[in-house]
């Protein structure tokens, strides 16, 4: 792992930040208010109180194919959900991300962490994912070259505030606005 | 047929960009094959045993005379002067360099094609009926809903990384040309009791290692629905499909494992959540898309044609060819001509750059410039004047293209198997070869009648054997290619898997085992009215285990 990768290992609006979240555990003692915490889902919801509590930002790390159902009366309280992606070529929590953004209307940061790669990056924005935890080499590269792998005509609407309509074509969208690459 | 827009346009020219982005990357190193694959996949790019192979997309198996001739310039400047006709209504190459094919997708894309998702774990090219929008039989066109399925599909964000592939067909007739019960999810075009159009629906079909004729989970589904319905569908699937295991991993099986009521429950209620969002089709763009597919208008003519009638009766094999490749068309005094691939002791579905430069000609000068690919291998002429059908066959047969078979026991479909793909246990064309020379004399597969046989290379049933009246699975028994027979299975509305006869043969028994079946077919069939599969279906296996085996 290079310095700049474990220092900044997340990808967001254009560039690479640290990553200020705090991962604990049921056996993992609390930080010290207000650092913000990232909890297993399963975790989470088993003893949600233990986390609510504090004084500080709570994220929640959703595996591949766990149910979010369970989770939709905390969505409010959640700043972050970490979707991870064990390999690349596991797309359930491309349908996740869909149903936290457009069927619960969760508002928070939704973020992709795993086997994170830049062809991957323009299908799970248009999912509703918004910062990646990025450790492929050429990948983190690529996307400091705003690199654009993207086909940036689609043929099916999300929703999402960054597309619109293209012409008058009901299912046909293109980007709002010329974003920073990928 | 559908033409693209300024948008499809410019959607297929960054899609080449981008796969020409994606295999510099993996050239220069920074994909691993491993992140590539997927990624080549779902342009269709698969490495098969002797090199890579690319798989074309022909929408729902209609091609313009261009497009066609295209195809032609492709097989004789990249590939070895031929393609191969797939049972998905596709074109292989097989002998493409992977460096060349960026430019061969630039080409794709001057005449409205590409390879997008004809391989992969993604919706795979939409399929329809090969006869769609002039069979006499037809309710409506499917094509217009095939073309918005494709479009849906189209490198969608959510399903590009499914448990496995995901095939969809859709029919308009009662009569099933397309296979919809063997498919993730099959449609029928039908009116309901107050005349509007929808889709009956059937899900988790398919063939491979588990062979299941598909669940019905809709008589009749409103036209309006179909996208927030099938994306209800994939996202089902998505979530709950296996991925431990990739021969577990189809939707037939979430639905076998996980209960048909219960799986069919869940989808209804994704479905209710999004049935009004912006999935909902508007009346007016399903309209616009099927003027793109409007017929032709044919000149008003009388529904026979005398000089046809003398064609017939002064040489008797066009009166054969006609008799099997030609078929009803809605228009009068037009017919749908059926041109085989499935030349005696030929590999079935292969045309030569030649064939499909002739096929096109054929077709800009007599079939109104359009062709049909159809999933048993052949191809279609679908708007033939009766007058013409005579001129038809004899440019056809200059280009060596009458064989005169269509729906007989020599048009065999057989998947490429051991002599191209990667995941044979055994050969396949070899024994479609023979098979179509011992039963290759005209007058006696006439006698046999309606017959398909159908030969897969291994387990996963490319060559679609679970479907064949009679079908051929080719296996490795220690180093020995050997083949089990099944009968009695069948695509068509009547959908049926076959059942495993016996033992399997060795490559020098096979065609003697499938001689003795048909021998004991002609026996034991009630007239020559009686078909091979009604016949089996009455008869049941002991015949034939016994003409076989030698016992009951
Ligand atoms: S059935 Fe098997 S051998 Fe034939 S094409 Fe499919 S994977 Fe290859």
């Amino acid at each position: 792992m290079s310095d700049a990768q474990a220092q900044l290992p997340i990808w967001k609006d254009g560039s690479f930040g640290a990553d200020a979240w705090v991962a604990v555990s049921a056996e993992t003692e609390l930080p010290a208010d207000p650092a913000p915490i990232l909890v297993p889902l399963a975790e989470f919801l088993a003893e949600a109180g233990r986390y609510t509590a504090r004084d500080g930002d709570i994220g929640v790390l959703v595996g591949a194919g766990e149910d979010v159902h369970p989770l939709v009366p905390y969505l409010g309280d959640l700043r972050l959900i970490a979707l991870e992606f064990p390999k690349f070529a596991d797309g359930r929590n491309y349908s996740t991300a869909r149903l936290l953004r457009e069927r619960f209307g969760y508002a928070g940061e939704l973020r992709a962490t795993g086997d994170v790669l830049i062809d991957q990056i323009p299908l799970m924005r248009r999912c509703g994912i918004v910062s990646f935890a990025v450790k492929h080499e050429p990948t983190r590269r690529a996307l400091l070259a705003h690199h654009s792998v993207e086909v940036r005509h689609y043929y099916q609407p999300v929703q999402s505030d960054a597309e619109v309509p293209a012409g008058t074509r009901p299912w046909a969208r293109l980007p709002a606005a010329r974003l920073p690459a990928a | 047929m559908y033409r693209y827009d300024e948008f499809d346009e410019a959607f297929v020219r960054e899609r080449v960009a981008q796969f020409s982005d994606q295999v510099a990357r993996r050239l220069a190193g920074d994909l691993d094959e491993e992140q590539f694959k997927p990624l080549r996949l779902q342009n269709g790019v698969y490495l098969q045993l002797h090199a890579y192979m690319l798989r074309i997309a022909v929408p729902y198996g209609t091609l313009s005379s261009r497009q066609m001739r295209k195809l032609a310039f492709i097989a004789r400047n990249y590939d070895k002067g031929y393609g191969h006709f797939t049972t998905r209504q596709n074109l292989q190459f097989n002998w493409p360099a992977l460096k060349d094919v960026p430019e061969i997708l630039g080409h794709l894309a001057d005449v409205e094609m590409h390879a997008i998702q004809t391989s992969g774990n993604c919706i795979r090219n939409v399929t329809a009926d090969h006869f769609a929008g002039v069979a006499a039989d037809e309710v409506a066109d499917p094509r217009p809903y095939a073309e918005i399925l494709r479009q849906w599909s189209t490198i969608h964000p959510e399903f590009l990384f499914l448990p496995r592939k995901f095939k969809i067909a859709v029919t308009g007739a009662d009569a099933d040309r397309a296979a919809v019960r063997f498919h993730d999810i099959g449609l029928q075009v039908k009116r309901n009791e107050a005349g509007e159009l929808g889709f009956a629906v059937w899900i988790g079909g398919g063939m491979g290692r588990t062979p299941m004729v598909g669940y019905q989970i809709r008589d009749f589904l409103p036209e309006a629905d179909l996208l927030a319905y099938s994306e209800a569908i994939v996202r089902i699937y998505n979530l709950y499909g296996r991925r431990d295991n990739k021969y577990k991993a189809r939707l037939k099986i979430l639905i076998h494992e996980g209960g048909a009521e219960t799986i069919a429950a869940e989808i209804e209620q994704e479905f209710n959540e999004i049935r009004y969002g912006v999935l909902r089709l508007p009346d007016d763009e399903i309209r616009r898309i099927e003027t793109y597919f409007a017929a032709p208008d044919y000149p008003t003519r009388a529904s026979e044609s005398v000089p046809f009638k003398r064609a017939r009766l002064a040489d008797p094999a066009f009166d054969r060819w006609v008799g099997n490749n030609v078929s009803p068309h809605r228009a009068p005094g037009h017919a749908i001509v059926t041109v085989s691939l499935k030349p005696i002791g030929g590999v079935p579905g292969n045309a030569t750059a030649d064939q499909m430069d002739a096929v096109a000609d054929i077709a800009e000068r007599f079939s109104a410039d359009e062709i049909r690919v159809s999933h048993e291998q052949n191809l279609v002429l679908p708007h033939v004047a009766l007058e013409d059908v005579k001129a038809v066959y004899d440019a056809l047969a200059a280009a060596g293209l009458a064989t005169g078979n269509a729906g007989l026991v020599t048009d065999i479909i057989a998947c490429p198997g051991l002599d191209y793909c990667a995941l044979a246990t055994a050969r396949s064309i070899p024994v479609a070869e023979r098979i179509s020379e011992r039963f290759g004399n005209p007058e006696r597969q006439q006698e046999i009648g309606p017959l398909k046989i159908k030969i897969s290379g291994c387990i996963n049933a490319c060559g679609h054997h679970h479907a064949g009246h009679i079908g051929i699975l080719g296996l490795d028994r220690k180093g020995e290619e050997f083949y089990q027979i099944t009968l009695g299975g069948s695509g068509d509305e009547t959908a049926s898997i076959g059942e495993i006869v016996g033992r399997g043969f060795s490559t020098d028994e096979v065609v003697d085992a499938v001689q003795q079946i048909v021998d004991t077919y002609i026996v034991h069939r009630e007239s020559s009215e009686e078909s091979f599969l009604a016949a089996y279906r009455r008869l049941g296996p002991a015949p034939f285990k016994e003409a076989l085996y030698g016992t009951a």
